[in-house]
C-alpha cells in the first residue's frame, strides 16, 4: 500500500460515496423485497421503479424539527449518532473490492487500506459502534431509550463473542489476519477425485469452515440489530428503543449507520467465507474474470445477495424474545463455535498441512452427518402419541358441542315488545327490572 | 514535564506523521485522564476512561504493534468500559458524587499526597526510561507482530497465561455464584400456562373488571353479571366491596342540567 496521497484521497471519498449510494439503494431494494413477499407494490413513485424513494425520505427528514428532550444530557446526545456513523464508516476502509488495477499509470489495490490484521479493525469498529447506540439511550433521559440501550449493549456484546469465535477459524484455516490476503488464500480450489472423476471445488471457506459459516451469519444478524434480533429497537415493546427522542439528522444518521453496517457486515462475510472479489465459476471459463474492474461486479453481486438475505429474513421470521435470544447466544452459538474450533485445531494438527482436503471434507461432512442424526434420533424424544379421543372440551381446548341448537336471542326478542321501543335510560329501564325483581 | 520531554524525544526518533499524531492524540489522552478524575457524573468519567483507552491504542499501533493496539479496543474499549457503562446505566442518570467533605480536610491531603505520589512515580519513571535506545522490533525477519506475540504468549509466558485465564474464570463463575438466584419450582412453559388455563372448572378469558354493568366504575364496586348479581371473580382480595344503592346511583341534579 504505497499510494500518492491524492490517490488515497480518491479512494476515501469514493469508499464514502460507494457507501452513501448503497445505503439509499439498500432501503430502497429493502422496501420493495419486502413487498413483493408481502404481494404489494411498495414504493414506486419517486424517479424509475421509486429508486429516488430513500433520497426523498432522507430530505424530508434533513427538514424535520430538531428535538431535544429537557432531560437530556446535551452532549452526549448529540455525540452518540456522530459516534454510531463514524464507526459505520470507519469499518469499510479494509474490506477489498478487487485485485491490483492500473489507475492512471499507478498500479493500485481496489481496497481505501490494508495491513497485518486488518479484520480487526472490522471487529473493533463494531464493538465501538455500539457506544452510540449505548450513549443515545442514557442520553435521551427517557425510560424506553435506557431500555433499549441496555438490550443493545448486552445483545452486542454476547453476539460479538460468538462472531469473534466464528473469524477466529478463518484466522486458523488461513493463518492470516489482513482482508486482501485472506481473499487470495480463498483463490485455490480444492481439488477432488470421486470415482476417477477429477474435478475442483471453490477453495472458498464456507465449504471447509461451514459451522463457523453458519455462527458467522447469525451472529451477524444480531450484531447489526436486525430483525429477527431487533430487540433494541422493538417498535410493539420500546416504541423506537434507543432512538425515541431522537428527530431529523440525527435520526437518520442512526438509520444510515444501521444500514451501511449491514453493508459492512455483509461485506465482511463476502470477504471471509466467499471468496471475496473472485468470481463465482473456474478461472477455466472466463480467463479474464478476475482482472482489472471486473470484479468488483462480482463484489457488490454477493454483497447484495447477503443484503437480500437480510431482507428474507425480516419478512419471514418474527423477533425473537429476549431470553430466547440470549439463550440462542451463549447457550448454543458460543459453545459450538468453541467445540468446533477444538474439532478445527485437531485436524489442523492431525492432518498435518492441511493439503488433504477431501479428508478434511470427509471429516466435516461425517461430523455434521453424526450430529444432524443425534439431534433427531435422540432417544429422549417423545414418541408422537395420537389422542386417545377426540377433545370435546373437558381438557382440551373449548370446542362447542356437536349437537349444538344455538338459543334465540334474547335481545331480539325484547326489541319486538311494544314497552322498549320507546326511549328510556338504561339506567331507568335497569332500575325498574330490579324493582320487579325484588 | 519529564514524562512529557522523555515521550517527545521518543516521538522524535519515529517518522514525522509518528510525532504529528502524537502531539496530536497526546492531550487528548491527558484531557480524558483529566476528566476521568474531575467529571461529577460518573457516565461522563467512563466516556472520558474510554477516550484515553482509544488515545492508547493509537500509540501501539503507531508503535508498530497493530494486534495490541486493536485488541485494546475491542477488549478494553468495547466489552470492558461497555460493562462499566452498563453498571452505571443500571444505577441511573442522576447518581452523582456527594461534595460533602466527611473527614475535615480531607480533599487537601488527598491532592498533596496524589501530587507527592504523581511526582515520586513519574521521576521514577522517567530515570528508569532515559537513556534507552529505540529498539527495531526483535526476532527473525519476516515474523509478523502476531506471530511474535503468540509466540512469546504461548512458548515463554505460557504458565503465567494460563494462571491469569484461570483467575478470570474463577472470579466470573464466583460472580455467578452470587447472583444466581435458584427459582422455586419448575419451570413453566407456554404449554403449562395453556393447560392451567382451559382446565376443567376455569374460566379462559380474561376476569371481569370491577365496575362492569354496576352503577359505578369504582375499584370497590364489584362487577355485575346481566342477572344484576355478583361476579365473584371481580372481587378484590384487598380492596372491601362497596355497592351504591338505586338511590345513591340515581342523578343528584347537581349540574341542574336534568331536571
Amino acid at each position: 500500500m504505497n499510494d500518492p496521497v491524492w490517490l488515497m484521497l480518491v479512494k476515501g471519498v469514493l469508499v464514502f460515496v460507494v457507501l452513501v449510494l448503497l445505503v439509499l439503494f439498500t432501503i430502497w431494494y429493502e422496501r420493495r423485497v419486502v413487498a413483493i413477499m408481502q404481494v404489494r407494490p411498495g414504493p414506486n413513485r419517486n424517479g424509475p421503479f421509486g429508486l429516488l424513494q430513500s433520497l426523498a425520505d432522507g430530505l424530508k427528514l434533513a427538514f424535520k424539527e430538531d428535538t431535544m428532550p429537557r432531560t437530556a444530557d446535551r452532549v452526549v446526545f448529540i455525540a452518540a449518532p456522530v459516534i454510531a456513523v463514524a464507526c459505520a464508516f470507519t469499518a469499510f476502509s479494509v474490506v477489498p473490492f478487487g485485485p491490483e488495477v492500473n489507475v492512471f499509470g499507478i498500479e493500485t489495490e481496489l481496497q481505501l487500506t490494508d495491513f497485518e490484521v486488518s479484520v480487526l479493525v472490522i471487529l473493533a469498529c463494531s464493538a465501538l459502534g455500539v457506544y452510540g447506540i449505548v450513549l443515545a439511550g442514557w442520553a435521551s433521559g427517557s425510560a424506553y431509550s435506557l431500555l433499549g440501550a441496555l438490550r443493545a449493549a448486552a445483545q452486542v456484546i454476547s453476539y460479538e463473542i460468538a462472531l469473534g469465535l466464528a473469524v477466529l477459524a478463518v484466522f486458523f484455516q488461513s493463518r492470516l489476519m489482513s482482508t486482501g490476503a485472506i481473499v487470495e488464500a480463498q483463490a485455490e480450489g480444492l481439488p477432488l477425485s470421486l470415482g476417477g472423476a477429477e474435478f475442483t471445488l471453490p477453495g472458498w471457506y464456507f465449504l471447509v469452515l461451514a459451522p463457523s459459516f453458519v455462527i458467522f451469519v447469525i451472529a451477524m444478524v444480531g450484531e447489526t440489530n436486525r430483525a429477527p434480533f431487533d430487540l433494541p429497537e422493538a417498535e410493539s415493546e420500546l416504541v423506537a428503543g434507543f432512538a425515541t427522542e431522537y428527530s431529523s439528522l440525527k435520526y437518520a444518521s442512526f438509520f444510515l449507520a444501521e444500514y451501511v453496517n449491514m453493508v459492512t457486515m455483509s461485506a465482511l462475510a463476502v470477504t471471509l467465507f466467499l471468496g471475496g472479489w473472485a468470481a463465482p465459476f473456474p478461472d477455466s471459463w472466463w480467463p479474464g474474470a478476475n482482472e482489472g474492474f471486473m470484479p468488483l461486479v462480482w463484489f457488490f453481486g454477493k454483497v447484495l445477495a447477503f443484503l437480500f438475505f437480510y431482507v428474507w429474513l425480516r419478512g419471514t421470521l418474527p423477533r425473537l424474545r429476549y431470553d430466547q435470544f440470549m439463550n440462542l447466544g451463549w447457550k448454543v452459538l458460543v459453545p459450538v463455535s468453541l467445540v468446533w474450533l477444538m474439532v478445527l485445531a485437531a485436524m489442523n494438527i492431525g492432518l498435518d498441512t492441511g493439503n488433504d482436503l477431501p479428508t478434511r471434507i470427509a471429516f466435516a461432512g461425517g461430523a455434521a452427518i453424526v450430529v444432524m442424526a443425534l439431534i433427531f434420533f435422540w432417544p429422549s424424544r417423545k414418541p408422537y402419541e395420537d389422542p386417545a379421543e377426540p377433545d370435546t372440551g373437558l381438557g382440551g381446548f373449548p370446542v362447542p358441542p356437536l349437537d349444538l341448537a344455538v338459543p334465540p336471542n334474547p335481545r331480539s326478542l325484547k326489541q319486538l315488545e311494544p314497552a322498549n321501543t320507546s326511549a328510556v335510560p338504561i339506567n331507568g329501564s335497569r332500575s325498574t327490572d330490579e324493582k320487579e325483581e325484588g | 514535564m519529564t514524562d512529557l520531554a522523555q515521550a517527545a524525544v521518543l516521538a522524535q526518533s519515529g517518522s514525522a506523521g509518528e510525532a504529528v499524531f502524537f502531539w496530536i492524540l497526546a492531550p487528548v489522552a491527558v484531557a480524558g485522564a483529566l476528566g476521568l478524575v474531575l467529571s461529577r457524573q460518573a457516565i461522563h468519567a467512563a466516556l472520558s476512561l474510554a477516550v484515553t483507552m482509544m488515545c492508547l491504542a493509537v500509540f501501539y499501533i503507531m508503535q508498530h504493534a497493530p494486534f495490541l493496539g486493536f485488541v485494546q479496543i475491542m477488549v478494553y474499549t468495547g466489552a470492558i468500559m461497555m460493562l462499566f457503562l452498563f453498571v452505571l446505566m443500571l444505577f441511573g442518570r442522576d447518581s452523582k458524587d456527594s461534595m460533602f467533605e466527611t473527614l475535615r480536610g480531607q480533599r487537601l491531603f488527598a491532592v498533596l499526597l496524589g501530587v507527592g505520589m504523581a511526582a515520586l512515580l513519574s521521576s521514577g519513571l522517567a530515570r528508569a526510561v532515559s537513556g534507552l535506545v529505540v529498539a527495531e522490533p526483535a526476532g527473525p525477519a519476516g515474523q509478523g507482530n502476531v506471530e511474535r506475540i503468540a509466540e512469546a504468549l504461548f512458548s515463554t509466558y505460557l504458565f503465567p497465561f494460563e494462571i491469569v485465564s484461570g483467575v478470570l474464570t474463577v472470579a466470573a463463575v464466583g460472580a455467578l455464584m452470587f447472583a444466581h438466584v435458584a427459582k422455586k419450582g419448575g419451570h413453566r412453559g407456554q404449554r403449562e400456562h395453556s393447560r392451567e388455563r382451559f382446565r376443567p372448572g376455569n374460566y379462559p378469558g380474561p376476569k371481569p373488571g370491577p365496575g362492569v354493568f354496576a352503577t359505578s366504575d369504582s375499584t370497590a364496586t364489584p362487577a355485575l353479571r346481566p342477572d344484576g348479581s355478583i361476579e365473584p371473580a371481580s372481587l378484590s382480595e384487598y380492596v372491601p366491596p362497596r355497592q351504591l344503592t338505586p338511590a345513591e346511583a340515581a342523578p343528584k341534579h347537581t349540574e341542574g342540567r336534568d331536571s
